[in-house]
């Protein structure tokens, strides 16, 4: 009940706040941003159609009922027509109206069925990228590459930075004028991933495998985010892509195949990390990996989702430890970690938490041991 | 008007009225139990708008305000539960009783006892509801209900105790819906007094029938689906789950099966009140009656088969999309109609302005534009972009709010002489009008624009960039709110007391609208018609 008396209290704070401090209008955006790619360009135009035709409706209905309130008034002495019904028009233009919506409805439809035929037409890409929405990240895979992104945001920027809950640490990199192909699904719950300049929506399923593709045509960085409700962190997932050249885009994915083997290499290295080390490494990873539930002071949510610090499994046997951590709680928003983090990268994690926030167990887990536990 | 006075002598040496809280816990008389699921209503838009104005104050700016991300989503999900079942469908209801045994000239509903028993329900459902809300803030109970009122697995698998709460009260409001629905189609079809044909038979008798047959239909299902995922949730089934075999996107057509004809089982009856508000108020009969009747049958039928519509980017095949692509979009053709008979019924009449039809004309423009955004909405490749978008929220909320809240609150000022006896403040009703109306616009109307502009429903918190709509909104949304303050001091005020209201207290209504309704005394005796009207 505490919680109440707590709304209660911003509020009123809310409100003092909001007396001294209107803000200044400047409307940036109000309509969908600017296309940057084919097809979002023919469903821009095809919207502008039906926004037109949507507002050309509302100005003639809008004409006739304020001049039936002008002219139909009582006050000004009118008297009803009670004839009106019986008339030829009383009895047959009830037909008229559903006529004209009839003709409205197909020209619509016509240009809709149209452009509709191009979003599900499945030609061959040159890029495909499997986009996965996890609670609560995007994690894309490069088809032909083999090559992995995770992506999640930018928590470093404040709430009166327009790029507020819009960046992210890692974003999408596309090269523009070649046909690409996104793959959408999910891990835990459902997702949307949404770019209005460059991408069209459809869901992210757990089980499903969703189409969508693009054209990009301008260099740039487009922004989105998640649309479809998943959970406490719904607001926090948002989609930063970088359009850019084929050959910066080629030579962009070189560095991050070289830096995937550097990786893998470093992970398998036959060495022992030191608990300084590890702990280091442990920090970032668990800030940008598991904070987002467990809190970067490790206290978790009450309720919802459980306190790391000084809880029984970081302070127990490493054995359970790895394994919540590797195979996750299954039913729960814990999720498997053990494809998405390398040997190296788990075992830093899990030295963190078995080391921070007064958590001293002393331990300094190896890579080799999560590869055993695996 | 002599034979009213009459009818009155009549019955009241019949009326032994009940006394004390047995009158209300035991009541079979239609009209106490119309005025008890009013009132619940009314209870419930309170606290449905008290959650909403909670939401708006969050969205005031950019940051975090006054509740966390689970408790936004928990309040917003119930917002809109309580608003459907909690409110809108109990307020129908209510006026549904008051109204339909009096229009058609019986002396009851044809089930008195069950009447009560769907009544009686509903107060369980609303604490359960409420209890749904509020049980996560004990320990132990998991995660708040952060769904949204769709609740969609796999989200509503992992929510905590309060989601078992919710099914349970759906199960309650399913059973009290379902009955209502059959007393009130039963009552229709058995219980016209001698010479009241089917097509004499006001709109709103009408509408009452069409929702009736809606609700049969569709609450098992609804019903059925949150079975099931108590099932995945509790017994290990896998109904909804990918991992064993089950689809996540059933619940959807299942969850939307139940949700699009519920969207005009919140409509249609609003839709009936204006058929009788609009030809008072023009001193005119409504226009093309028998083609809008037809119409309306035709919109229950379609409504029933297009409720993928919702659902378009989950990824459905090219024929089934253009199917309910087009389906859809001919939705406008009796929509359309219905505005048009509402619009020819106001030409070369000769209308006055009273506060119920200013709520009229206001609904006919704003519940026209939130069909042409409809339109929009339903051709597929520019809803792939405003689907789950601020944009949607708007069109329904213009939908909904004028659609259906309105077309109520018109009744209530329409029928408030009839009920309590007493005329209410004309004044006080065309300020809670024009109070209404501006804020609720202001409210909503920026959201088309900041849903456009790229900003998601159902979050907590958002950029800077779409602060100046929010903001706009957010300031909407406070005096809206608290314009329902004075509905509630004029509702109160005309019980208590006022100028005494006549039978017939409208005018226009003996060439518009004459009805047996207006036969009988405001206040009605307690028993309406004990031997059957004639009718003319
Ligand atoms: C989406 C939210 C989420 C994220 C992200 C997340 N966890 Fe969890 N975690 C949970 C939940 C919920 C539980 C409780 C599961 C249960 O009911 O047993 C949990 C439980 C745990 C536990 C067991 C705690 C205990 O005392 O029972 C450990 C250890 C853990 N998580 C480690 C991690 C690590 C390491 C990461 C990052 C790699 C991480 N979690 C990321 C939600 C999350
Ligand atoms: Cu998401």
């Amino acid at each position: 009940m505490s919680e109440l008396k707590q709304i209660f209290k911003r509020g009123l704070l809310l409100i003092a706040s909001t007396l001294f401090s209107i803000p200044a209008f400047a409307v940036r955006e109000y309509n969908l941003p600017e296309p940057a790619s084919t097809i979002t360009r023919e469903i821009y135009d095809l919207h502008m159609l039906t926004a037109t035709v949507a507002t050309i409706i509302m100005i003639i209905v809008t004409g006739i009922i304020v001049y039936a309130l002008i002219k139909f008034r009582k006050s000004t002495g009118y008297q009803a027509d009670q004839n009106f019904n019986h008339t030829w028009f009383g009895r047959w233009s009830w037909a008229l109206v559903p006529a004209i919506v009839l003709g409205i409805d197909f020209s619509v439809a016509g240009s809709a069925v149209k452009t509709l035929g191009n979003i599900e037409s499945h030609d061959p890409a040159a890029v495909t990228v499997k986009v996965t929405g996890s609670q609560w990240k995007w994690t894309y895979d490069y088809m032909e590459d083999g090559v992995k992104i995770v992506s999640n945001l930018n928590k470093d920027i404040p709430s009166t930075d327009d790029l507020y809950l819009r960046d992210v640490d890692n974003r999408l990199v596309l090269p523009i004028n070649q046909r690409i192909r996104f793959l959408h699904t999910a891990t835990d719950v459902l997702h949307a991933w949404w770019v209005p300049a460059i991408a069209y929506k459809k869901d992210s399923i757990p089980g499903y495998i969703n189409e969508t593709w693009t054209m990009i045509d301008k260099e740039g960085v487009y922004r989105g985010q998640c649309a479809e409700n998943c959970g406490t962190g719904h607001a926090y997932m948002p989609i930063v892509v970088e359009a850019m050249s084929e050959a910066n885009y080629a030579e962009w994915m070189n560095e991050q195949k070289l830096a995937m083997v550097a990786a893998v290499a470093e992970s398998s290295a036959d060495k022992t990390w030191p608990l300084a080390e590890l702990m280091e490494r442990g920090e970032k990873l668990y800030n940008t990996n598991c904070a987002g539930c467990h809190m970067p002071t490790g206290t978790g949510l009450p309720g919802v989702f459980p306190a790391l610090k000084g809880s029984a499994v970081a302070l127990g046997d490493l054995a359970k430890h790895n394994e919540v951590v590797l195979k996750g709680v299954a039913g729960t928003a814990m999720a498997a970690w053990a494809s998405q983090l390398n040997d190296l990268e788990l075992a830093a994690i899990i030295t963190y938490e078995r080391n921070a926030w007064g958590n001293d167990t002393g331990d300094a887990v190896q890579p080799a041991d999560i590869k055993a536990a695996r | 008007m002599s034979e009213a006075t009459i009818h009155d002598d009549h019955h009241d040496h019949h009326d032994h009225k009940p006394t004390g809280i047995g009158r209300w816990l035991f009541s079979t008389n239609h009209k106490d139990i119309g005025t008890m699921y009013l009132i619940f209503a009314l209870v419930m838009l309170f606290l449905g708008g008290a959650s909403a104005m909670v939401l708006r104050m969050e969205l005031f700016m950019p940051g975090i305000q006054i509740v966390d991300p689970d408790t936004y989503n928990n309040l917003l999900t119930n917002h809109a539960l309580i608003m459907v079942f909690g409110m809108v469908m109990p307020a129908g209801a209510g006026m549904a009783n008051w109204m339909i045994p009096m229009m058609i000239g019986a002396p009851d509903m044809a089930l008195p006892r069950l009447n009560n028993l769907s009544f009686w329900l509903l107060p369980m459902a609303g604490t359960m509801l409420i209890l749904s809300m509020v049980v996560s803030y004990f320990p132990g109970t998991g995660t708040p209900v952060n769904t949204g009122w769709t609740l969609y697995p796999p989200l509503s698998v992992q929510s905590g105790m309060g989601m078992d709460f919710l099914i349970f009260t759906i199960h309650i409001l399913g059973i009290s819906s379902i009955l209502a629905a059959i007393n009130i189609v039963t009552t229709i079809v058995n219980m016209r007094a001698p010479g009241m044909t089917w097509f004499k038979l006001p709109l709103f008798v009408w509408s009452w029938l069409f929702t009736g047959l809606l609700l049969i239909m569709i609450m098992p299902v609804l019903a059925g689906g949150v079975t099931m995922l108590l099932f995945d949730r509790h017994f290990g089934t896998s109904f909804f789950d990918a991992a064993g075999g089950g689809d996540p996107v059933l619940f959807q057509h299942l969850f939307w099966f139940f949700g699009h004809p519920e969207v005009y089982v919140l409509l249609l009856p609003s839709i009936g009140v204006l058929g009788l508000i609009i030809p008072t108020f023009s001193r005119k009969p409504l226009f093309a009656y028998k083609p809008l009747v037809w119409f309306m049958a035709a919109l229950t039928a379609l409504g029933m088969v297009v409720w993928a519509h919702h659902q378009y980017t989950i990824g459905m095949s090219l024929n089934a999309t253009t199917y309910f692509m087009i389906g859809t979009i001919l939705i406008s053709i009796p929509v359309g109609m219905m505005l048009m008979s509402f619009i020819f019924t106001m030409w070369r009449g000769a209308m006055t302005f009273e506060t119920p039809m200013l709520f009229g004309i206001a609904i006919i423009l704003m519940f026209s534009f939130a069909g042409v955004t409809g339109v929009m909405l339903a051709v597929v490749p520019a809803d792939l972009q405003y689907h789950d978008s601020y944009f949607v929220v708007a069109h329904f909320h213009y939908a909904l709010i004028p659609g259906s809240v309105f077309g109520l609150y018109a009744a209530v000022f329409y029928w408030l002489p009839k009920w309590t006896g007493h005329m209410y403040n004309e004044t006080h009703g065309k300020i809670f009008f024009w109070w209404t109306t501006l804020s609720f616009n202001l409210t909503f109307f920026p959201q088309h624009f900041s849903g456009l502009a790229g900003m998601p429903r159902r979050i907590v918190d958002y950029s800077p960039q779409f602060a100046d709509f929010n903001y706009l909104s957010s300031v909407g949304g406070m005096l809206f709110g608290l314009s329902h303050l004075l509905f509630l001091y004029i509702i109160i005020k005309t019980v208590k007391g006022g100028e005494k209201a006549p039978a017939n207290p409208w005018e226009g209504s003996m060439i518009g609208t004459t009805g047996l309704e207006w036969t009988l005394s405001s206040p009605p005796p307690f028993h309406s018609f004990s031997t059957p009207p004639s009718v003319k």
